[in-house]
């Protein structure tokens, strides 16, 4: 079959940026709109032009680099799949593909389709563990865990951080990315001992970055190819408020937003 | 050159606590003054950059993608192997060794093999205590499952993304100790040399991926812990940004390398569906579990798999091989299933595949517990091929997987060049001629985690380091080289784009050095390679510039550096003339088809050694001595 790809092209953060339309033939419906790119870059190079730049990397939906809004769906149409497992089946000959970038104050502008995710890093930086050195650890089976706390801590602690949460919501939070990881560490004996003092630093840090708040819209649960359920954002809300009553004054410091002044 | 792996003397289950105390150590308020160098930021590199921040050190950790989080080792599915003995089935560290020495068919070094079963158990307690979600059962404890090559329960799982878990874990341990100071992160950077002064790694050259800006690093000690090269393949199941770089540019500087023809061809992969392919999707070897493998017993059986009745059917693996069935090792697997689909049984459009089966393991068990062990990957499965899993077997077959060869390093993980260490994939050490299921994920860890932290003490602690300055011509002739290459690629401007070769190249090494070898195939493959390569510097052609994020270019360099790795590993290939492992050379093979070793003339390890871009690799050897588990031939009957 044959589509059209309408992408965004940008040079770089300071570039303003467009839409171009390319056509792509001979798009077979067992590929990726990943190798559907490969393809159009193939013949990019050869004409003599820039391939369109994104982030990919294990492409079976794991590593969590690729990404971008699909028809204004972030990761496209089909539900828990991410960008990279998206088939063409799930197109028709002859219709036009709007591929643009995530879009978020504090995703910074890269390139084309990439944009800068390191906030989410700092995210995890800020408090996003269980503080324990290598060699500290009790035996495996001395604590245990009933299937369904560990099965509720798995559902949260498969996010990918890929940010498809952001992109998706009206506000630009990171609320479904950052909820994920303190339910995920917080209902779990092992995380139980710093949970407050974990959603304190951790908000403290999503706010510095400049993410949007939470308005409990669902956009972001939608839209995440792994399916993280927003009651997560349930579970951060409540740790914060715990952790605000018992607060101490020694939260660890924030660090340096990638956005400065957001 | 003379090899020496440093094994400690006296009895194996004492070695490595001897070789530990044996030890020299650094002082607490000394070792923030070493600077150390991790490339790598996946369960090897991610867990030493934390545990030596832990220590004290001063660390900087480098990673070619945009954050740490997605080291190719976070696409680990089944689980990870560990001694814990948790189901009483007659588990113990003796039998993960054996296993692992038995299933690495007799070409990995015992002591290694030995320590890294006895990590295993506090891999686990160390991932708990970090809050990875382990499988559990409803008690509390911890679940286990079963994997290839062996005959117990020994497998901890976190439903199919452990690897993912685990690498979260080692990420979360890092990002701890980057908020801590003591490590610096430096992302979307890929290291390009290495920088040797006076005979010790002393550094490395980056190139910055966005700005396209060069840095020199220098530090005590360098850390690879890169991957694996299954990458040189073209198709495979690794990320499209795994590369051989890092470890090949080291060779290039002086470090040997390893074994390179040891490669994993995984039995259970989603099989090719068309040219425009860019990767392969693993199927994690632990359906092998429930799943039952089977071809019609028809040559060119056209039926859909549900009309094919069961007489009709042939369970290969459990008629060749009844004590392990399905349970097989993955080069026994893979080898069977090529021989099944040559000799005309295979399944699908291209007759290249066959089924891995469930509906037994559904009616036994129900639909519900089967979604609940495997339910992410069918889904998977699904989503790639249309076809829903639970109600038509899924069709698979082998595709390249992971690299037993790598970097040469002795018992304290050091490479050829002092100061240069090399941990998980990259290195060469532990799984011998085939990798067991749900090894890697054990090695990477203990490599990261127990080894390194104890070994690059000792090497600090007796080694003298001189200031380097950018202005040494050691450090600015790395520079130079990794400059020029670029321009050079650049340069060319010519008609073929750098994938097409890569598709091409992988093709030569896939048809001649993939599953089967022969001397004839691989003496034509290193002719086909060596013309391609010529053509490569001739006629590729790289857009754009070098100052901004080109992927096209960074794709140049590594493919540049295959070209170069696939010759050696066809060399090496050539040179072994046995079958051993994931290595079958037709022309060694018993009455039955299985792998023929030849212990007297090949029981040892090839180590290769760069002498010069015109002039044949030298070849160093290792030899394998083993005292506990006498070489036998493997058997799985």
């Amino acid at each position: 079959m044959k589509v059209t790809l309408k992408i965004w092209r940008q040079k770089n953060s300071s570039d303003k940026g467009q839409f171009v339309k390319y056509r792509v033939d001979d798009v077979d419906g067992e590929m990726s709109i990943l190798e559907c790119l490969d393809v159009l870059n193939e013949s990019l190079i050869l004409r003599g032009e820039v391939p369109v730049a994104f982030e990919h990397d294990c492409r079976e939906g794991i590593c969590g680099s690729c990404g971008f809004v699909i028809n204004g769906v972030a990761h496209g149409p089909e539900r828990g799949t991410t960008a990279c497992q998206l088939t063409m089946r799930h197109f028709k000959d002859g219709d036009e593909i709007t591929l643009e970038p995530w879009r978020a104050k504090a995703f910074p502008m890269v390139k084309d389709l990439v944009v800068n995710r390191r906030a989410l890093d700092h995210i995890i930086e800020a408090g996003g563990y269980i503080s324990v050195g290598t060699g500290q650890a009790p035996e495996a089976n001395g604590l245990p865990i009933g299937k369904e706390i560990a099965d509720q801590s798995m559902d949260a602690a498969a996010c990918i951080g890929c940010g498809a949460c952001v992109a998706a919501c009206p506000n630009a939070a990171a609320a479904l990315f950052t909820g994920a990881k303190i339910t995920h560490l917080g209902v779990l004996p092992q995380g139980e001992t710093e949970k407050g003092r974990r959603a304190l630093a951790m908000v403290a840090q999503m706010n510095a970055e400049g993410f949007g708040n939470c308005t409990n819209i669902g956009e972001c649960t939608a839209a995440c190819p792994k399916e993280i359920p927003l009651d997560v954002i349930a579970k951060m809300n409540r740790d914060y408020l715990c952790g605000s009553i018992k607060q101490r004054e020694d939260l660890p410091t924030p660090v340096a937003p990638v956005v400065q002044g957001a | 050159m003379k090899l020496d792996a440093n094994i400690p003397s006296g009895p194996i289950e004492e070695a490595w606590a001897k070789a530990c105390f044996d030890m020299k150590l650094v002082n607490p308020a000394n070792k923030r003054k070493h600077n150390i160098i991790v490339v790598g930021s996946g369960l090897a590199g991610g867990s030493a950059a934390a545990s030596l921040g832990e220590l004290g050190y001063n660390v900087k950790c480098i990673c070619f993608q945009d954050t740490p989080r997605r080291a190719h080792s976070i696409a680990a599915q089944g689980g990870i192997n560990a001694a814990k003995n948790y189901p009483n089935d007659g588990e113990s560290v003796f039998r993960l060794f054996y296993d692992t020495v038995k299933g690495g068919d007799f070409r990995a070094r015992e002591a290694n093999v030995y320590r890294l079963a006895q990590n295993s158990t506090k891999i686990i307690d160390q991932c708990v205590a970090q809050g990875v979600p382990f499988a559990r059962e409803y008690g509390g404890s911890l679940a286990n499952r079963s994997f290839g090559g062996a005959q117990v329960s020994r497998t901890f799982y976190a439903r199919g993304q452990t690897g993912q878990q685990l690498l979260l874990g080692a990420y979360q341990a890092l990002e701890r100790q980057i908020h801590a100071g003591t490590v610096t992160m430096i992302a979307k950077t890929e290291m390009l040399d290495l920088i040797v002064v006076d005979g010790q790694a002393r550094g490395i050259v980056t190139r910055h991926l966005i700005t396209g800006e060069y840095n020199i690093h220098i530090a005590d000690a360098v850390i690879l812990a890169t991957g694996g090269y299954g990458n040189v393949f073209y198709l495979s199941t690794n990320a499209k940004g795994s590369n051989t770089t890092a470890i090949w540019r080291a060779y290039k500087r002086g470090a040997l390398f390893a074994n390179p023809c040891f490669t994993q061809i995984h039995p259970t992969c989603i099989p090719v569906s068309g040219e425009y392919q860019s990767k392969l999707t693993l199927m994690s070897e632990s359906l092998r579990n429930d799943g039952r493998i089977w071809v019609p017993k028809k040559k060119g059986d056209t039926r859909p798999p549900n009309q094919i009745p069961e007489d009709e059917r042939d369970y290969y693996l459990e008629r060749r091989y009844p004590s392990f069935g399905n349970l097989v090792p993955r080069d026994v697997a893979s080898r069977n299933a090529k021989t099944m689909c040559d000799e005309g049984y295979g399944v699908g459009k291209s007759g290249l595949g066959v089924y891995l089966d469930f509906s037994e393991a559904i009616n036994r068990l129900g639909e519900k517990t089967i979604r609940e062990r495997y339910g992410n990957l069918f889904d998977m499965y699904q989503r790639i091929t249309d076809e829903d899993p639970y109600k038509v077997p899924m069709r698979i077959f082998p595709a390249v997987h992971y690299t037993m060869g790598g970097l040469w390093v002795d018992y304290g993980l050091q490479s050829t060049i002092p100061g240069l260490f090399v941990l998980g994939e990259a290195n060469f050490s532990d799984h011998g001629a085939n990798r067991l299921g749900a090894s890697a994920l054990m090695q990477g860890l203990s490599d990261g985690y127990f080894i390194i932290p104890n070994t690059i003490g000792h090497y600090l602690a007796t080694h003298k380091f001189a200031k380097v300055e950018n202005s040494n011509p050691a450090v600015q002739e790395a520079l130079t080289t990794v400059k020029s290459k670029i321009d050079t690629l650049l340069s060319i401007k010519g008609k073929r784009t750098v994938d097409s070769f890569h598709r091409e190249l992988g093709k030569i090494l896939w048809d001649y050095c993939g599953m089967a070898r022969t001397a004839e195939g691989l003496q034509l493959a290193i002719g086909k390679i060596r013309a391609l390569r010529e053509e490569y510097w001739k006629n590729v052609t790289v857009p754009g510039t070098g100052d901004d994020l080109n992927e096209s270019l960074e794709k140049a360099g590594r493919v540049a550096d295959f070209f170069e790795l696939a010759e050696l590993i066809c060399i090496d290939a050539l040179d072994r003339n046995e079958s051993c492992g994931g290595h079958f050379r037709e022309e060694y093979q018993t009455p039955e088809g299985e792998a023929q070793r030849d212990d007297e003339h090949y029981s040892y390890v090839a180590a290769w050694g760069y002498t010069g871009p015109n002039s044949a690799p030298e070849l160093n050897k290792e030899p394998l001595e083993f005292q506990y588990v006498h070489p036998s031939q493997r058997s799985y009957k």
